[in-house]
């Protein structure tokens, strides 16, 4: 029988649905392949193989008993630890959430276990979901199965969806979920060669996840491929009535509507994207994108989104500002971990518990939003940076006017080594400037696989979409995978 | 102006009041939420998941909370604002599970509407109207405990979550008494709408009391905001204990400071809280759970349609269409129940007398207020719990008026109608009650009392025609007051003659 873990969300479903294997033995196979990986990668938080066998002995009676069987049927998956899984460990990666158990599922996760998916384990992430490389988390470093051919130094797998893009590149996990709230399910898809989609802000429930920016928070699928990536947000999307955000729109039949034929199809190219002192290889493979998409039939237009430059600083007002208000139910009260001196009045326990419980990023930018939020400085930065955002989001839907779908790079360069860019706060940031603008939009997105740079490492191309319309970004994103022809995946070192 | 002024050793003082009342609003779930409201309900029991704050959770509008709060704006005249927003205040507290409270600050669902007052009823002069700056809708916190434990505080999140409106009124009060009577007319009018409950004492409306105080003509001078006053009395009483205080401080050569001030009841004054220096920098910004509420036409038509008749109006209608006492109708119309209990006895009043309303309403109107009104107080009773319904005092009313019994009679019978819930009816054909109309009875009634005051008689025919009164009353005391009065005067005027 071949490795079950070489196949992806179709492949498996279909196999179970089949009869080739059953979903017992798929979750076997991963929850074998997840153990053997944890020591090295250090993906999950907490893994939950009775979880994933729990769900797929369900799977395997109801195909038993000759009941409809859902689109995730039999396929085990891994869970952002972002999202309330009930009766399961969740802690959005910080010391303050260590031991929460919530009483609750979220929206997200419990229709992937109503679409028969199970549960490997809850991913490691960046903590609260900030930051790039997943270096911020209270419980490790995630490692990315990938590594130069040159030397075997650990490699940051993105963030903050790190444990979700290693976890599906090093094939432990068939796919992820992932939150993007800057562009945690694309830069970490790009730097670990898969896919990863955020569709339209308000698709996906937030209800249930854990919040950082509120007003950018959107969960996703991450997978091998795009065809598996609509299959997963296929499940994952619907309106919610217990989120006021959310979209009150059907879900459309995403999986089925996939389609590579570009022509008829405009493809804008914005000129701020093209930076001064670009990497010369991302820069190849944008032009490599073009290129592709233009083989599929697409008209290449060249367009302006004028307010590029500002979508990096106004973004990095908004998401901590909203996220120094979010993160402030976190004060030791009622749940979590709670950090009480001696002779403590409550201001203390406050400061106490806070000081223990989170990282230093999570301090820094609930900082900063503090900050920004300030009487004297509210105006100056904050009142300011909605009205950037407001310009960033007229640029895209003056371009999309001219054109149907965007190409882009997803980040300005392939993985970096971890301890490489975490001393320079700045320099980190940099990484979402490709991904930002369209998270300020609420756009859909997706990075997909382009190719490997220089230094062997993958690295993605993204395409941006008109809000409600992942189907034009899935089928762009399909164009590119098709002639990409990526096929390179990790070696097996671990 | 007020003339309410305070003498100071430097002159005369005025007072500038202006209050922001908290009014919870009448719905079976909170705010955001859908947990239950009850009130006293054992510590913990109403709370949901979003009350508590739990990782992940969001607030999702109760839509009959906003229609309360449009429906109270539309009550007080006041700008219903179609597009309005929820923004966060944040500060941490214990009692604060979110370490933000959902509040409006920047887009008010309501804008500037007025209040008007009236000091005394009898008379028009002193009608004012008092500005109401906003409403806005938003959370209330939960509770501390500090009686449970000896070293430790306990949280109650039962009330957190709970939706409540914020009144602004404008500084637009001077005395005491507008104070209080802007506070009760307020509470009034929500009781009417049906927006708020009222029940000050169960801390379902309350208020924060602003006050400075200048010389007349000067111009404002430093306000001090006391909180959580929870009833009309001590309402008045901050506003007069902190108007004195503040006075004897600058008199003193002390300056007020703009603080935030508790009442203490039990020793009538008010203490700091906090100070401006340590006041909180709240970080309000726009709710990014929440999107903006936006109010359609339709909508508000409902809103405007579904409106009770209001205070002003109602007791405005007793005065011109049922031709009652302007103090009459301001005491009907001061409380929801009681007007509601006046049309009922007025409709059935009317039924049985097949007369319009308006010529039974003098008789209605003072029966309830003297004689209903004086019985229940004896017991101690109110109008929602009297044992008497609107119809049986209908009844009651219509015996009177077809002469079955006086009126002196009748007060005997409600006494027994309290005491027994028996129909009055019932109660006058049981106790032998009915007034008597036979000439006979009442004639012998009237010779025996001639005679026996011969030199009465004599007396009265000499000229002094007073002494009618003493006949009458004999005559009705011997016919144990339940001759026809008409008869017994006409009678007695017949045999005197």
């Amino acid at each position: 029988m071949t490795d079950l873990t070489n196949l992806g969300i179709a492949a498996l479903r279909d196999g179970v649905a089949k009869g080739d294997f059953t979903a017992t033995e798929v979750a076997t196979a991963f929850n074998a392949a997840v153990e053997a990986a944890q020591p090295a990668l250090n993906a999950f938080i907490v893994t939950t193989p009775d979880k994933a066998l729990e769900s797929a002995a369900k799977v395997d009676a109801d195909r038993a008993a000759g009941k409809a069987l859902g689109t995730m049927a039999g396929v085990p998956i891994g869970m952002k630890d972002l999202f309330a899984t009930k009766g399961t460990q969740t802690t959005a990666a910080s010391k303050i959430l260590e031991g929460f158990t919530p009483q609750y599922e979220s929206t997200v996760s419990q229709k992937l276990w109503d679409a028969g998916a199970g549960m490997l384990g809850k991913l490691n992430l960046d903590q609260f979901a900030m930051g790039s490389s997943n270096e911020t988390s209270a419980f490790g470093n995630v490692i990315s199965p990938w590594r130069r051919p040159s030397d075997t130094a650990p490699l940051a797998p993105g963030g903050s969806s790190g444990g979700s893009s290693s976890a599906v590149a090093a094939r432990i996990a068939p796919a992820a979920t992932g939150t993007d709230t800057g562009g945690s399910i694309r830069q970490p898809a790009a730097f670990t060669g898969i896919s990863g989609i955020k569709p339209t802000y308000g698709r996906c429930s937030r209800w249930g996840v854990v919040a950082f920016a509120s007003s950018l928070d959107q969960a996703g699928a991450m997978a091998r491929d795009v065809t598996d990536c609509a299959i997963m947000l296929e499940a994952m999307a619907g309106f919610d009535p217990k989120d006021s955000t959310s979209l009150n729109l059907p879900v459309p039949e995403w999986t089925a509507g996939l389609n590579a034929d570009m022509k008829g199809k405009k493809v804008g190219i914005p000129r701020e994207y093209r930076l001064d002192g670009m990497d010369p290889d991302v820069a190849k493979s944008w032009d490599d994108g073009i290129a592709w998409l233009k083989d599929a039939g697409a008209e290449i237009v060249e367009i302006s989104l004028p307010h590029t430059k500002y979508a990096l600083p106004t973004y990095y007002i908004i998401a901590p500002a909203e996220a120094s208000s979010n993160l402030a139910r976190y004060d030791g009260v009622r749940y979590g971990l709670r950090d009480l001196p001696d002779g403590a009045g409550l201001q203390d326990m406050y400061a106490a518990t806070r000081a223990a419980g989170f990282g230093p990023e999570v301090k820094r930018r609930i900082m900063i939003g503090t900050y920004v939020l300030s009487a004297g400085f509210y105006d100056a930065y904050y009142t300011q940076a909605q009205k950037v955002r407001t310009l960033i989001a007229r640029d895209f839907t003056e371009a999309f006017q001219q054109v149907d779908v965007i190409l882009v790079p997803t980040a300005p360069s392939s993985a970096f080594a971890l301890g490489e860019k975490s001393a320079d706060p700045l320099e980190m940031y940099l990484n979402d400037v490709f991904s930002v603008p369209a998270s300020l939009a609420g756009l859909p997105a997706m990075s997909v696989p382009a190719g490997l740079d220089r230094s062997g490492l993958p690295l993605g191309l993204q395409v941006i979409g008109k809000a409600f319309d992942e189907q034009g970004v899935l089928n762009a994103s399909l164009a590119l995978e098709q002639r990409a022809q990526f096929t390179a995946r990790p070696a097996k070192w671990w | 102006m007020s003339d309410y002024r305070i003498q100071g050793d430097t002159g005369e003082w005025e007072v500038v009041i202006g209050l922001e009342v908290h009014a919870q609003i009448t719905t079976n779930a909170k705010l955001f939420s859908g947990a239950a409201t009850a009130f006293g309900a054992e510590p913990n029991t109403q709370v949901s998941l979003v009350d508590a704050a739990m990782p992940g959770m969001l607030p999702v509008p109760n839509f009959e909370c906003i229609r309360q709060a449009v429906r109270t704006g539309m009550a007080i005249n006041a700008q219903i604002n179609k597009w309005s927003r929820f923004d966060r205040k944040n500060y941490f507290y214990a009692d604060l599970p979110q370490g933000y409270q959902i509040s409006q600050l920047y887009h008010p669902i309501v804008g500037e509407g007025a209040i008007e007052i009236q000091l005394d009823d009898k008379n028009p002069d002193t009608k004012k109207t008092i500005g109401v700056e906003r409403i806005h809708v938003e959370q209330d916190a939960g509770k501390l405990m500090h009686d449970q434990h000896p070293t430790m505080s306990y949280v109650d999140l039962n009330r957190s979550g709970v939706a409540l409106m914020e009144i602004v009124s404008r500084p637009d009060m001077g005395s005491p008494a507008e104070a209080g009577a802007y506070l009760s007319k307020l509470r009034t009018i929500l009781r009417f709408v049906g927006s708020c409950d009222g029940n000050m004492d169960q801390g379902s409306m309350r208020a924060d009391v602003n006050v400075s105080v200048r010389k007349p003509g000067d111009e404002l001078g430093t306000r001090t905001e006391t909180k959580n006053v929870n009833s009309v009395r001590f309402v008045m009483a901050v506003v007069e204990q902190e108007a004195r205080r503040q006075v004897a401080l600058i008199e003193d050569g002390g300056t007020v400071v703009q603080e935030t001030r508790l009442y203490d009841p039990d020793r009538n004054e008010t203490r700091s809280m906090r100070s401006k220096e340590d006041a909180h920098d709240y970080r309000y910004f726009p709710d990014p759970d929440l999107l903006p509420i936006e109010l359609d036409d339709a909508f508000l038509e409902e809103c405007r349609a579904s409106l009770p008749e209001l205070p002003d109006a109602k007791r405005e209608r007793y005065e011109t269409a049922l031709g009652l006492s302007a103090y009459n109708a301001s005491v009907l119309t001061a409380d929801v129940e009681t007007a509601r209990w006046f049309e009922v006895l007025l409709a059935e009043t009317a039924a049985r007398a097949k007369k319009p309303e308006a010529d039974v309403a003098k008789q209605a109107a003072n029966w309830l207020i003297s004689e209903l009104f004086g019985a229940l107080n004896k017991l101690g009773a109110a109008l929602e719990t009297s044992p008497v319904s609107p119809a049986a005092g209908a009844e009651l009313l219509a015996l009177i008026a077809d002469g079955t019994i006086s009126g002196s009679i009748a007060k005997q019978v409600l006494e027994k109608m309290l005491e027994t819930g028996d129909g009055a009816g019932v109660i006058v054909e049981r106790e032998g009650l009915k007034q008597t109309s036979d000439t006979g009875a009442i004639e012998a009634a009237i010779d025996a009392i001639l005679a026996a005051n011969a030199d009465k008689v004599e007396q009265y025919k000499g000229g002094k025609e007073a002494l009618f009164g003493f006949f009458v009353g004999q005559t009705m005391k011997a016919m144990q007051g339940k001759a026809n009065p008409g008869m017994v005067n006409e009678l007695l005027k017949k045999k005197l003659s």
